[in-house]
Order: C-alpha cells, then sequence, then structure tokens
C-alpha cells in the first residue's frame, strides 16, 4: 500500500482541528498553550509532506522557522501565565475578563 | 511497511492528541503531547526530513515540554481540572460544531477541491536525497534565507529578555486579581493567604 501525501495532509488536518477544539474547550491557559503546540505540530507535518510531494526544500525550511517562533512563543506566553498566576492561584481564562476595560 | 509505519505513528500522534484534550491533570496533558510530538518526529523521518525530526524532539519534547512541566511545578497548579462543568452553556456543541467546520474545510481545500495538491517542481532548492538533507537545509538557511535566521536570533534575545522582564519580581505587593464572580469554583481558591511570603521577598 502507497502512502501518498494525501495521508499525510488528512492526519496534519485531523491534528489541527483536535488542537482547536481543545482551545475552544479548555480552561486552563496552559493546557490552552499545549492544544496550541499541537496545531503548530499539524502545520509543520503538512509542510514537510508538501515539501516531500513537490520535491521542494522550502517546506523544511519554513517548519524551521516555525519551530523557532514556537520556541520564542512558548518563553514569553508561560511568563505572562506566570505573572497571572502569582496574583491568583489557580486562575483559569475565564477569569481574565477583569482585563477588560 | 511505510503504510504500517504511519498508521503506527498516526494512531500515536491522535490518541497523544485525545490525551491532551481530555487529561484532567495538566502533568499528563504535557506528557499527553509529548507523545504526540514523538510520532510526529518519525512521520518527518519517514518522509527524509532526518535534521527537522531530531529538532523536533530536541525542542519540543527537550526543551517546551520540559518548560511547561516546569511552570506546572513552580506554580502548584497540577492540580485535577473538573471537567464535567461547562463553564458556558453551549461552549462544547459549539465547539464541536466549529471543529467539524475546520475539518471540513481544509479537507476539502487541500483533497476535494483540487484533486490532491497541485504545483510546479521545484527550481532552485530542490529536495536531494534523504541522506544530503542536513546539508542541504544548511546550505539554503545559510545562503538563501539568512536574513530571516538573523532576524530569528533577534527574535529569541527578545524573547528571553521579555520573559525575564515579566517574571521579574517587582518591589511592594503584588496586586492580586479581582475575583470574577461567575464560573469559578470557590474551593480552591486561598485568597490572600498565598500572597504573604511574596511580598516579603520582593527585592
Amino acid at each position: 500500500m502507497e502512502v501518498t501525501v494525501a495521508w499525510y495532509l488528512t492526519l496534519g488536518a485531523v491534528l489541527f482541528t483536535l488542537g482547536a477544539v481543545g482551545l475552544l474547550v479548555r480552561r486552563n491557559p496552559l493546557v490552552m498553550f499545549m492544544c496550541v503546540e499541537l496545531m503548530l505540530n499539524a502545520v509543520n507535518l503538512t509542510f514537510v509532506s508538501l515539501g516531500d510531494d513537490l520535491g521542494d526544500l522550502g517546506g523544511q525550511v519554513s517548519v524551521f522557522f516555525v519551530l523557532v517562533v514556537a520556541a520564542a512563543e512558548v518563553v514569553v506566553g508561560l511568563g505572562i501565565i506566570v505573572a497571572i498566576m502569582r496574583r491568583r492561584a489557580g486562575a483559569t481564562a475565564d477569569d481574565l475578563s477583569v482585563l477588560r476595560g | 511497511m511505510e503504510a504500517a509505519v504511519f498508521i503506527v505513528s498516526a494512531v500515536i500522534v491522535l490518541s497523544g492528541a485525545f490525551g491532551v484534550l481530555l487529561a484532567r491533570n495538566p502533568v499528563h496533558a504535557a506528557l499527553f503531547l509529548v507523545q504526540s510530538v514523538f510520532g510526529v518526529a518519525v512521520l518527518f523521518l519517514l518522509l527524509d526530513a532526518t535534521f527537522l525530526a531530531a529538532v523536533q524532539v530536541i525542542v519540543y519534547a527537550g526543551a517546551i515540554v520540559i518548560l511547561f512541566l516546569f511552570v506546572i511545578m513552580l506554580l502548584g497548579v497540577d492540580r485535577v481540572e473538573n471537567l464535567d462543568v461547562e463553564p458556558i452553556a453551549g461552549q462544547r456543541p459549539l465547539a464541536v460544531v466549529i471543529g467539524a467546520g475546520i475539518l471540513g474545510t481544509t479537507l476539502s481545500a487541500l483533497l476535494v477541491a483540487v484533486g490532491g495538491p497541485t504545483g510546479a517542481p521545484a527550481a532552485n532548492s530542490p529536495l536531494g536525497d534523504a541522506g544530503d538533507n542536513t546539508r542541504r537545509l544548511g546550505e539554503a538557511l545559510f545562503t538563501d534565507h539568512v536574513f530571516a535566521v538573523e532576524l530569528t536570533a533577534l527574535l529569541l534575545t527578545v524573547a528571553v529578555v521579555g520573559a525575564v522582564v515579566l517574571v521579574r519580581r517587582l518591589a511592594g505587593p503584588l496586586q492580586p486579581l479581582p475575583v470574577v464572580a461567575a464560573a469559578s469554583e470557590p474551593e480552591d481558591e486561598p485568597e490572600d493567604t498565598e500572597e504573604a511570603p511574596d511580598e516579603e521577598a520582593g527585592v
């Protein structure tokens, strides 16, 4: 049985959907962040499989930059979460409605 | 053989994703994330992206998830979350509907509408064979994309400085967040007791 690019694209779409649903459903900001990582992983998988299908290195170059940006994003995001949680232990995403003006 | 490897890693990836979604304990969610990330790394190997497979394991499993676990332990938020309460009425059915919409649109855009992906074969950065992957990727990064590499270096520096500034303890007492009346379980909110040691530690 031949593994075509459509298999990878389908898996990437399902993984992205799971991450998006998790982001909408969960309340713990840390778990929401993990769901964002799942979505980034799905996009990375799509990049690499399409690059493999078209014989282009550009897909892998894009994934490299996505990884770097994901690392920076996690560092800043976790810094914000630590700053919030220090003020209020066990804060959920709903509690941040106090930020509205 | 290739199909078997794909199916096994796809099951690992998807069960890990479901684990992140459904785990009540954030530590378990982080470990399920590691499982999912490892499955994606195996798929990268299957696609001959050897360098990215290694980087995926090092950066995600080695750095990002460890950072998550550090924060969970530092804040002591590894308490079990009650998933039975639905904070906003109708949130979960709506999330499932939106998820189905995302899945349908992406799948039809990727597969049905164009009958599979189309595009011209690469002209200036061909993929090459698998054993050559790391060298080719390095050449592409440091010739065609060297300005972007410099920018990511700047981005990482800004992120590190920003993280240090964000978590720095300021002098004086911390202002606690005001309590929102609705949608918070009262039993797991020790309001004032926890802040006292922090104020003494402020430099």
